[in-house]
C-alpha cells in the first residue's frame, strides 16, 4: 500500500489527515494488509459468503405512523442550531458560479 | 466479609432478609469508588445522586411489600458505549464527548425494569475499538491485580469495575472478545451470549454483524441471573431474535450428564504462554474428575480468523461511523481564525481531531477494503473464509457439547507494551474473534493464577442459544474450585 492509496482512502474516509499521519498509516496498514493477505492462501472458489450470522431475511413491519422524538430532544445535541434547525456551513459556495 | 466482595446473588439475599438496604448498599459501594477509583480507573462517569435516589425508590418499594425485579437495589455498572437517557455516553471518544442520549438503550430499559440502582459508566477503548482500554481518549484504566498491567478491553473499566469489587456487576459488549478477554484477565466471569440474544437498541454501533451485549460477574450464577434480565426479543433491533430466554437460575445448579468436551488441537499451539496452557490443562482435568469426556476436535481456519475479522469488523465500522461528520450530534471541528471551511472539509476536520488513531486506521482499513477494485479480494474474500470457520464450529459441535480452550493467549500484559504495534495486539484475540464471527455463545471463567498472581481465565464456547447449558458446564466447575471467590490484594488489603 503506498500513500497516495492511502490520500485516496483517506479521502473516501473523510479523514483530513497530515503528511506525518499519511506516512505512519502507510506503514501501519501495509503491515496489517500483510497479515491480512494470508487469506489469499485458502481456495474459496464455490464458498457461500456469509455477511451475517443469523438465517435471517429482511424484517418488515406495518407501515403506520408513530410518535418520534420531541424537537427539543432531538435538538439538543445539535453542534449549531437556528431556531427549530441543525446549522450546517454552506454545502455550495455562493462564491462558485453554479450556472454552468 | 466486607459487603462489597459478596456476588449480586447473595447480596440479593441479603437485601430480601432485611439485613441491609439498597441505599447503605450503594454507599459501600460508592465508597469503595472514591477510596480506589482514583487508582483503578474503571469509571468514566460516578451517577452517585442518581444511584442512591434509585436506591431509595427500590427500598420504599420493598417497604411497601411491592413486587420487586430480579436486580433490585443491586449497583451495576454500565459500559459508556450504552445509551444512558440524558447522562452522558462518550464511548470514550472526543467525538462523542458531551453527547447526551435522548434515549435508553433496551439493556438500560431492562436494567431499570429489573430495579437494579446504574451507578455509573464504564471506561473503554473507544468505540470498543482494542484489548486494553488504552485507546479511551480520557483515561486509561488499570487492572486491579496488578495497577502497571492493562485490564484487557475493549471493556476493560466493566471488568476493572468487578474485580476491584466497585460494583458486584457490570454490562460490557464484545464484538471480538471485549467481554471475555478483559473477563480473563482480570479474574471475572464475563459472556458473550449468542448473536440476536440481547437487544443492539440504543448500543452505540462498532460492527454490526458482531457486537452483542453481556454482563460482568464474580461468578456463573451471577452471570446466569443478569442474561436472564438483559435477553429476549426486541422489534427495534431487526436481528434480535423472537424466541424465549430460558430461566438460567433455575436450572444451573445441574450438571450436564455425560458431558462432551470439544478440544481443538489449535487452540494449544504456537503463541500460547506455557502458564496459561497448564492452568487450561488442569481445568480440563477437573471436569475428568467430573465424569466429562474429551473429544479432539479441529478447528482448521482458526489461524484466519484475526484476518477475518479486521475486514469484516473494520468494513462495518467505517460505515457505522460515517455517522459522525459533526452536523446533528458530537463533535465539530472549528475554522481556524481567517479560515473558512466548507461542508466536506468541515466532515474531514470534524473526523480527523474527533477519532483517536486506532479508530481512524480501523475506518481506513474498512474503507480500502470496500473500495472499487479492492471489494471482492478483501471485502468478499473475507466474508468466505467467515463461512468456513462457522462450518468449522458447526462441524465441531456436532462431536461435543462445548469447545474449550484458553480465552487469552497471555496473562494481562503491561500498559504501554503492545500499544505502538497494532497488529500484536489484535492478535491478543486470537482464541475469542472466531466466536463472533460465526455467532455463537462463548463465555470466560477464572481457572487459575499465574506465578505472579494474575489471572487465568478459560473459554467455553457453544452452539448458538445454548448458554443454558454453557452455564451449567460452568457452574459444575465452580462446584469443585475457588478461583471465583479470588480478589485481589488491591481489595483485600494486607
Amino acid at each position: 500500500m503506498d500513500i497516495e492509496t492511502v490520500r485516496k482512502v483517506a479521502n473516501l474516509s473523510r479523514l483530513d489527515l497530515s503528511e506525518t499521519d499519511l506516512a505512519q498509516m502507510t506503514q501501519q496498514l501495509t503491515a496489517i494488509l500483510g497479515y491480512i493477505d494470508q487469506l489469499s492462501e485458502l481456495n474459496t472458489e464455490g464458498v457461500e459468503p456469509l455477511s451475517h450470522p443469523l438465517p435471517i431475511q429482511n424484517v418488515f413491519r406495518e407501515d403506520e405512523p408513530r410518535p418520534s422524538l420531541p424537537l427539543e430532544l432531538v435538538l439538543q445535541n445539535a453542534p449549531a442550531r437556528q431556531g427549530d434547525f441543525f446549522s450546517v456551513p454552506a454545502v455550495f459556495d455562493p462564491a462558485d458560479d453554479l450556472s454552468h | 466479609m466486607s459487603i462489597i466482595l459478596k456476588t449480586a446473588s447473595e447480596l440479593r439475599e441479603l437485601l430480601n432478609q432485611g439485613q441491609i438496604t439498597s441505599v447503605e448498599l450503594t454507599q459501600q459501594f460508592l465508597q469503595a469508588i472514591s477510596t480506589r477509583d482514583p487508582q483503578v480507573k474503571a469509571f468514566q462517569l460516578v451517577d452517585a445522586t442518581g444511584a442512591l435516589e434509585q436506591a431509595e425508590k427500590v427500598d420504599a418499594k420493598r417497604k411497601a411489600g411491592q413486587p420487586l425485579g430480579a436486580l433490585a437495589g443491586i449497583p451495576v455498572a454500565v459500559k459508556d458505549v450504552l445509551c444512558v437517557k440524558g447522562q452522558p455516553t462518550t464511548c470514550s471518544s472526543k467525538m462523542l464527548e458531551n453527547f447526551r442520549p435522548p434515549y435508553d438503550s433496551a439493556t438500560v430499559e431492562k436494567l431499570r425494569a429489573a430495579d437494579a440502582v446504574i451507578i455509573g459508566k464504564t471506561n473503554m477503548d473507544e468505540f470498543a475499538m482494542g484489548s486494553s482500554t488504552e485507546n479511551s481518549a480520557f483515561m486509561t484504566t488499570r487492572n486491579p491485580w496488578d495497577l502497571e498491567r492493562i485490564p484487557g478491553g475493549s471493556s476493560g473499566g466493566s471488568a476493572a469495575a468487578v474485580a476491584a469489587c466497585l460494583a458486584p456487576v457490570s454490562i460490557g459488549t464484545d464484538t471480538g472478545g471485549s467481554i471475555r478477554q478483559p473477563a480473563a484477565l482480570c479474574g471475572i466471569v464475563g459472556s458473550k451470549p449468542t448473536y440476536g440474544r440481547v437487544s443492539r437498541y440504543g448500543l452505540i454501533a462498532f460492527a454490526s454483524s458482531l457486537d452483542q451485549v453481556g454482563p460482568f460477574t464474580h461468578d456463573t450464577l451471577d452471570n446466569a441471573l443478569l442474561l436472564e434480565v438483559l435477553a429476549g426479543f426486541d422489534p427495534r433491533d431487526s436481528t434480535s431474535v423472537n424466541r424465549p430466554v430460558p430461566s438460567y437460575t433455575q436450572t444451573i445448579q445441574q450438571p450436564l450428564e455425560g458431558l462432551r468436551i470439544g478440544v481443538p488441537k489449535e487452540y494449544f499451539e504456537e503463541g500460547l504462554d506455557s502458564e496459561i496452557q497448564s492452568a487450561i490443562k488442569q481445568a480440563l482435568q477437573e471436569y475428568q474428575k467430573l465424569g466429562a469426556k474429551l473429544v479432539d476436535v479441529s478447528l482448521p481456519h482458526s489461524k484466519y480468523a484475526v484476518a477475518t475479522y479486521y475486514i469484516v469488523a473494520t468494513a462495518e465500522a467505517s460505515s457505522n461511523l460515517a455517522r459522525y461528520d459533526g452536523m446533528h450530534y458530537g463533535y465539530r471541528a472549528k475554522p481556524q481564525s481567517g479560515e473558512k471551511l466548507d461542508l466536506i472539509r468541515t466532515y474531514s476536520r470534524t473526523r480527523a481531531e474527533g477519532f483517536g488513531k486506532e479508530v481512524q486506521r480501523r475506518i481506513m482499513l474498512g474503507t480500502f477494503a470496500l473500495s472499487a477494485g479492492y471489494v471482492d479480494a478483501y471485502y468478499l474474500k473475507a466474508l468466505k473464509v467467515r463461512r468456513l470457520i462457522k462450518n468449522d464450529f458447526d462441524q465441531a459441535f456436532s462431536q461435543c457439547d462445548v469447545i474449550m480452550g484458553p480465552t487469552s493467549p497471555s496473562a494481562a500484559f503491561k500498559l504501554g507494551e503492545k500499544s505502538n504495534d497494532p497488529l500484536a495486539m489484535y492478535l491478543s484475540d486470537i482464541y475469542t474473534i472466531a466466536c463472533n464471527l460465526a455467532g455463537i455463545a462463548g463465555m470466560s471463567i477464572p481457572c487459575g493464577l499465574t506465578r505472579t498472581g494474575l489471572p487465568i481465565g478459560l473459554q467455553l464456547q457453544v452452539p448458538p442459544f445454548e448458554e443454558e447449558k454453557m452455564f451449567r458446564i460452568a457452574r459444575m466447575y465452580e462446584s469443585v474450585t475457588d478461583w471465583h471467590t479470588r480478589r485481589p490484594q488491591l481489595v483485600l488489603g494486607k
